[in-house]
């Protein structure tokens, strides 16, 4: 047997080799046996190919003969070759014509190489056996038997479990169920976790409680700043621009202050806080947990909820109203200067004006909403993240998950909050 | 899990060895201070299983990255194929890629994708395949690393380790490549598992004619598919030759590496004319119990 023998790629290493090479025929026939001369001119221990030449497309000739007609292959019968051709719509169109042709002839002797793509190509066309009347040469005809093999050992690939409409729909509530009941245990956990501190300062994480505030809090400040200062600006602009119809100029004092102070400071900052640290809460817990982390800090006797839930919440509960503090002064600072711009009302007198018409209630309802969603947005993003399954597409939905249910909540929060001060300080 | 593949090639002769693929040259390779590689010379020739070893951070993998243009040196040169991989063009380079295949310590699995698509991905990269088609050439690739097909439709997490080294190996040959790079290829497997990995490398070798390069850690599998060892250690390849002859090189990392108890151990069980060409220190006593 020839060298090539055992060798995935069929090369035609030479004509002694091959036994059926009548090659008196086409062209195209003709060039492939003009590289087969280049090959057979390398030494034959070292069949080695010219280097990344994948020039040589697969080729088909089909001539007529009796009983059938005779289909002589040429060229590279790999994958990547048999992709490139069929990108240019080659061979593999006509080569689909041929299926289920039983007379036909076979002459693969002028393949220069072929893979178990080819090969595989060639079988289905060959209805999963080989035709009666092939030429191959040992190459080939061993990678026909490695497919004709392994086809035999083959069981079908289990069928992906489908789920019906209705199912899904009870997956659903039941999931829906799930995450309600996980959110109120992981609250609970952090109040009793709370009341243990309480009792046991020197128990408390305050390392993890201080980064937490840094991170989610101090670094938050220059974004939270320009989001504040520019819907300050806008809010201020437009209004103005009704209360100018009314001559009601000094009234944008009351608007901006109530808006702002009551519902867009604590609101805006805690749409931030959950997307940049919510987020980043949900993705780094399910890192640890791919990783094993969490694992390896419960076999260490370590409580989850104490090292990383407790100091989230505890750090977003005192970031929060001061985010909000930080929010209501910058975006009351854009709109007092807009107003200025627009309405001529100077800053002086709307710092002046602004206690009188805005009751002090309403601070402290904004701060304690604050407080509040920084609770809500740490405790939904640690519950999502410790849902995180080890693959990327989980940390993907997870991370996506922990920002649109916390900013849900953060409104719904608010809503319940609307209601009940509907009386407070207005 | 025995690929029905390993029977059919048992008398097979192995690929004979042929002309040079890898060719490292005069490598230099440092991050900031630290020189990883100096002066490094390593070469592959088709058709070899070459096993690379090494203490931990010599450069074993950095190397493989290198090789295989996830990192660039800092000076000296690597051909593949004959080409030097700091010259390609992206044509030529993404031609190359589909000559080479690499199996990732962990598996490097696409985490959401299924069995079936994980090793459909590179087919489905070269353009459209007909679905039928696709299905046959996958479910081949997976037979031909024996893994049952019934797995087909499953997620990588649902894998056991060994499961997932076999559809990465795999989706490494889904282009049948001829170069294989293998990363820790039985690290983290039990023994059974290790073992008929060992025999699974064994038979595609033989029935693809495929060129092997591995970094390994594990005697027992160096020891039993190396045709020859790449040594690393002073920041260069100290030697590459057949696991014999390695392992009587007087050096102090491969004095340890082969000649301590493990080492011993493995090297006895090499067939009895290979072992015949071990240095006397390599064939002492060397027993399981541990002299405290």
């Amino acid at each position: 047997m020839e060298e090539g023998g055992y060798r995935s790629w069929a090369y035609c290493s030479g004509g002694a080799h091959t036994p059926a090479r009548d090659l008196s025929g086409p062209e195209e026939d003709a060039n492939a046996a003009g590289l087969l001369a280049g090959y057979n001119g390398r030494s034959s221990s070292s069949m080695g190919l010219p280097s990344l030449d994948f020039d040589t497309p697969p080729g088909l000739q089909i001539a007529a003969g009796s009983p059938g007609p005779l289909v002589r292959l040429s060229g590279q019968w790999t994958a990547l070759a048999l992709a490139r051709s069929r990108a240019r719509g080659g061979v593999t169109t006509r080569l689909a014509s041929l299926r289920g042709n039983t007379s036909a002839q076979w002459d693969l002797s002028a393949v220069v190489r072929m893979d178990h793509v080819g090969g595989q190509a060639l079988w289905r066309v060959w209805g999963r056996k080989m035709p009666e009347r092939v030429t191959l040469t040992d190459t080939q005809r061993d990678i026909f038997a490695r497919i004709a093999l392994l086809e035999t050992h083959r069981e079908e690939p289990e069928p992906v479990e489908r789920i019906n409409p209705v199912t899904a729909l009870g997956h659903g509530i039941f999931s829906f169920a799930d995450h309600v009941y996980g959110g109120i245990a992981l609250f609970g956990r952090v109040v009793l976790d709370a009341l243990s501190v309480l009792r046991r300062p020197a128990s408390a994480p305050w390392t993890e409680i201080s980064a937490n505030i840094y991170n989610a809090g101090a670094k938050a400040l220059p974004i939270t700043a320009l989001v504040a200062f520019l819907i300050g600006v806008v809010l201020s602009y437009l209004s103005a621009q009704e209360l100018l119809l009314f001559g009601a100029n000094q009234y944008i004092v009351n608007i901006l202050g109530l808006a702002v102070i009551r519902e867009l400071g604590p609101v805006l900052s805690a749409i931030l806080v959950a997307g940049r640290s919510g987020s980043a809460i949900t993705a780094q817990i399910g890192v640890m947990r791919v990783t094993e982390e969490l694992d390896a800090m419960r076999v260490m006797g370590i409580p989850h909820g104490l090292r990383i839930v407790l100091p989230r919440v505890v750090a977003l509960a005192v970031a929060m109203p001061l985010l909000v503090m930080w929010t209501n002064i910058v975006a009351l600072t854009g709109g007092a200067l807009a107003a200025q711009v627009v309405l001529g009302i100077d800053v002086p007198y709307f710092m002046r004006a602004l206690p009188k018409v805005v009751p002090i209630a309403n601070l402290y309802i904004g701060l304690a909403k604050g407080a509040t969603f920084g609770i809500l947005i740490a405790l939904v993003a640690c519950h999502f993240g410790f849902r995180i399954k080890p693959n990327s597409q989980s940390l993907g939905t997870g991370t996506t998950s922990a920002v649109v249910t916390s900013i849900t909540v953060v409104i719904l929060a608010d809503a319940v909050f609307a209601i009940a001060f509907q009386n407070v300080g207005i | 899990m025995t690929a029905p593949l390993s029977a059919a090639v048992r008398d097979r002769p192995p690929p004979v060895i042929a002309e040079t693929v890898i060719e490292v040259r005069d490598l230099t390779k440092r991050y900031g201070t630290n020189v990883v590689h100096e002066h490094l010379d390593f070469d592959v020739r088709r058709g070899e299983i070459v096993s690379i070893v090494g203490g931990s951070g010599s450069g074993k993998t950095t190397l493989v990255r290198q090789i295989l243009g996830l990192e660039q040196p800092t000076s000296g040169s690597i051909f593949v194929f004959g080409e030097d991989t700091s010259m390609i063009d992206p044509h030529a380079a993404r031609l190359m890629r589909s000559r080479v295949g690499m199996l990732f310590q962990q598996g490097a699995l696409f985490s959401s994708l299924s069995v079936f698509d994980n090793v459909a991905q590179p087919l489905r990269e070269l353009g459209r395949v007909p679905r039928a088609l696709l299905h046959d050439i996958v479910l081949l690739k997976l037979e031909m690393v024996g893994l049952p097909c019934k797995h087909a439709s499953k997620m990588p997490a649902a894998l056991s380790g060994g499961m997932i080294k076999r559809v990465g190996i795999a989706r490494a040959l889904a282009l049948e490549p001829e170069l294989l790079f293998l990363d820790e290829p039985t690290a983290g497997l039990d023994p059974q598992s290790s073992e008929e990995f060992v025999e699974l490398i064994a038979t595609l070798h033989r029935a693809l004619g495929l060129t092997v390069v591995m970094v390994t850690h594990d005697l027992e599998t160096m020891a039993a598919l190396s045709t020859r060892v790449a040594v690393m250690a002073d920041r260069k390849v100290l030697v590459a030759a057949p696991i014999e002859e390695a392992a009587g090189v007087e050096h102090p990392f491969i004095r340890e590496f082969f000649l301590g108890r493990r080492g011993r151990r493995a090297l006895q069980a090499l067939p009895p004319e290979r072992r015949a060409k071990l240095p006397p220190a390599a064939l002492v006593s060397a027993s399981a119990e541990v002299p405290l």
